[in-house]
């Protein structure tokens, strides 16, 4: 599979990455290696075999419903660039 | 007969299904340790896991599984013994992960139903497509400040219940019963507590419309809807707004569309550049979920009593109709009141009370039925006064009053007022024996054919005995006296 410059400029804008029309062709060429270089996998048979979700032998950790942690806002805060009565600023969204 | 909206082309059909978004009730969040209190000052309840800084990883709440598992057993449901956790992908400033930790192809709970309870007394069933957990955003404030945004997480990450409907609803009145029964579900189960003021349950709701026989034509989805009311309205404005689009020839584009609540319409949510493209992949944070058959059933046993067994329960032990039953039953809390003022008592006349004046009473003072005007012990009392022909009816609604305002029992109320019945035949007699010898020329004329008059000496007897007289007495005895 090779992707082409739109599909690039897409995957960009939906990562939120600004990248310029002059760089599209050669991350195209790269990203394209990378699938191709994935796609190797897809030539074993893995019929009937379950999908591995992970290598860690053991169930999904789980954690008692009490409350354990926050009420630190101050720290929470520390690195936003502008913040007011204990909100965060950021510059406005209205959808 | 079906709902139709009638349009110049002919009668459409409404094909409606709702995706309720209901919080968990938990003390802490999904995937972390802090609060879930609703009103906490800003950013109070939020943990480095929550504001998504680097590094930090999820670790799952095990009562928000059992609340899961436990809303899926409530709603009939498959539960999936393996679910998986994903992202779903996007930004948003009141999303500091950029993605959300939602489950995609494998959802906690599979395919279930919901039966509705119309206010004609029948039923009908819609089908649930699937519940899965989710992570709640925080919350954006946009009328703080002329150019910003004010973001503030304590919701964030608080565990959230997708409820997806099959788009099995034809009419507003269908779509509000179903989340009217919903919600009287979630809270018999103590898995969500309803609030939809509060946010604790929110609705998106998907709407289409088609003439009789057609395939689904194009959906718009209308997010956010908070109120039960609103739903109704949404609908139906959005409903009359496709077919009008039709009949003018246009097509109905698939879309998000917002309800103005203030205006009561519907209108589109400002098109994005791009479609949506959540990009969702298994979370690699989270190993899938695995659940046993024993720790389902465990879960099952300890299952309350539900609202359509309650219900199917007051119809055969209280012989009362499917609507008064379907109403009492709502509310868990109001079930009980009943149960406790019906026990050993006329089932339909505690029903009557309980609907009739205690109801009226609550609303009034705007009380609740878990802090209500009078005690389910003292309604009972009062039904025995009755029952026993201590007080007429009449006097009873009278007592009930009284009650209300000073919290006395009603047999205090009643000595203390001297509103005992008279069911002394002799001093029933002779009140009505004053009344036509005070009243001889209109007795005249009731023997002269006037039947209308009848009620009017019932009147003065009443007034004369300050409304003790019992009324069958009067009644039999006038009668006689008369004739």
């Amino acid at each position: 599979m090779s992707l082409d410059k739109d599909t690039v400029r897409k995957i960009a804008n939906l990562a939120r990455l600004e990248v310029r029309d002059d760089e599209l062709n050669h991350l195209a060429g790269e990203l394209s290696n990378i699938l191709q270089f994935v796609e190797q996998l897809a030539e074993v048979n893995t019929d009937g075999v379950a999908p591995m979700t992970s290598v860690a032998h053991m169930e999904l950790p789980r954690r008692a419903d009490e409350v354990t942690d926050g009420g630190y806002p101050d720290k929470v805060l520390a690195n936003a660039p502008e913040r007011n009565d204990g909100f965060f600023l950021v510059p406005k969204v209205v959808e | 007969m079906s709902y139709v909206i009638q349009g110049e082309t002919g009668d459409w059909e409404l094909v409606i299904g709702l995706e309720v978004h209901a919080q968990i009730t938990s003390k802490s969040k999904l995937f972390s340790g802090s609060a879930t209190d609703f009103g906490a000052e800003p950013n109070t309840q939020v943990s480095l896991v929550d504001a998504a800084m680097p590094g930090m990883l999820p670790v799952i709440n095990e009562h928000c599984i059992e609340q899961a598992v436990r809303t899926g057993l409530g709603l009939k449901a498959k539960i999936n013994l393996t679910s998986v956790f994903a992202r779903k992908n996007y930004f948003y400033a009141d999303l500091p992960q950029g993605y959300q930790i939602s489950q995609y192809e494998y959802p906690v709970v599979g395919e279930g139903e919901v039966i509705l309870d119309m206010p004609d007394g029948s039923t009908r069933t819609v089908g649930i497509e699937r519940l899965h957990m989710e992570q709640d955003a925080g919350k954006s404030l946009h009328d703080q400040h002329p150019s910003k945004s004010f973001i503030d997480l304590n919701r964030s990450g608080v565990a959230l219940m997708e409820i997806v409907s099959k788009p099995d609803m034809r009419s507003p009145e269908e779509a509000a019963a179903y989340v009217t029964k919903l919600r009287s579900i979630l809270r018999y189960l103590g898995t969500c507590d309803g609030n939809m003021a509060e946010g604790s349950m929110r609705c998106d709701v998907n709407v289409s419309v088609r003439k009789a026989g057609e395939p689904y034509r194009t959906r718009a989805e209308i997010k956010n809807v908070n109120s039960i009311r609103f739903v109704s309205q949404a609908i139906d404005y959005e409903a009359r707004r496709q077919i009008d689009v039709y009949e003018e020839g246009g097509e109905v584009v698939q879309e998000t569309r917002l309800f103005d609540a203030a205006k009561g319409e519907t209108r589109s949510m400002r098109s994005k550049e791009h479609a949506h493209d959540y990009r969702y992949f298994p979370d690699p944070d989270l190993l899938p979920l695995n659940l046993t058959q024993d720790y389902v059933e465990a879960i099952k046993a300890g299952l309350p009593e539900l609202p359509d067994e309650k219900k199917a329960r007051f119809i055969g032990d209280y012989q009362l109709s499917p609507y008064d039953a379907g109403l009492l039953v709502a509310e868990q809390a109001t079930a009980d009141f009943f149960e406790t003022v019906a026990k050993g008592r006329d089932p339909k006349l505690a029903c009557n009370w309980v609907m009739g004046d205690f109801a009226a009473a609550m609303n009034r003072l705007g009380r609740t039925i878990e802090d209500p005007p009078v005690s389910a012990a003292n309604l009972g009392g009062l039904i025995d006064l009755i029952a026993d022909n201590t007080i007429s009816g009449r006097i009873a609604k009278e007592v009930f009053e009284l009650m209300v305002e000073t919290g006395k029992a009603p047999a205090d109320i009643v000595a203390e007022k001297g509103l005992k019945q008279v069911t002394d035949t002799g001093a029933i007699e002779s009140s009505i024996d004053a009344v036509l010898a005070a009243n001889a020329d209109k007795v005249a004329e009731y023997r002269g054919g006037k039947d209308k008059l009848f009620g009017f000496f019932v009147g003065q007897v009443m007034k004369a005995t300050a409304g003790k007289a019992n009324p069958a007495m009067l009644n039999d005895i006038l009668k006689k006296k008369l004739s």
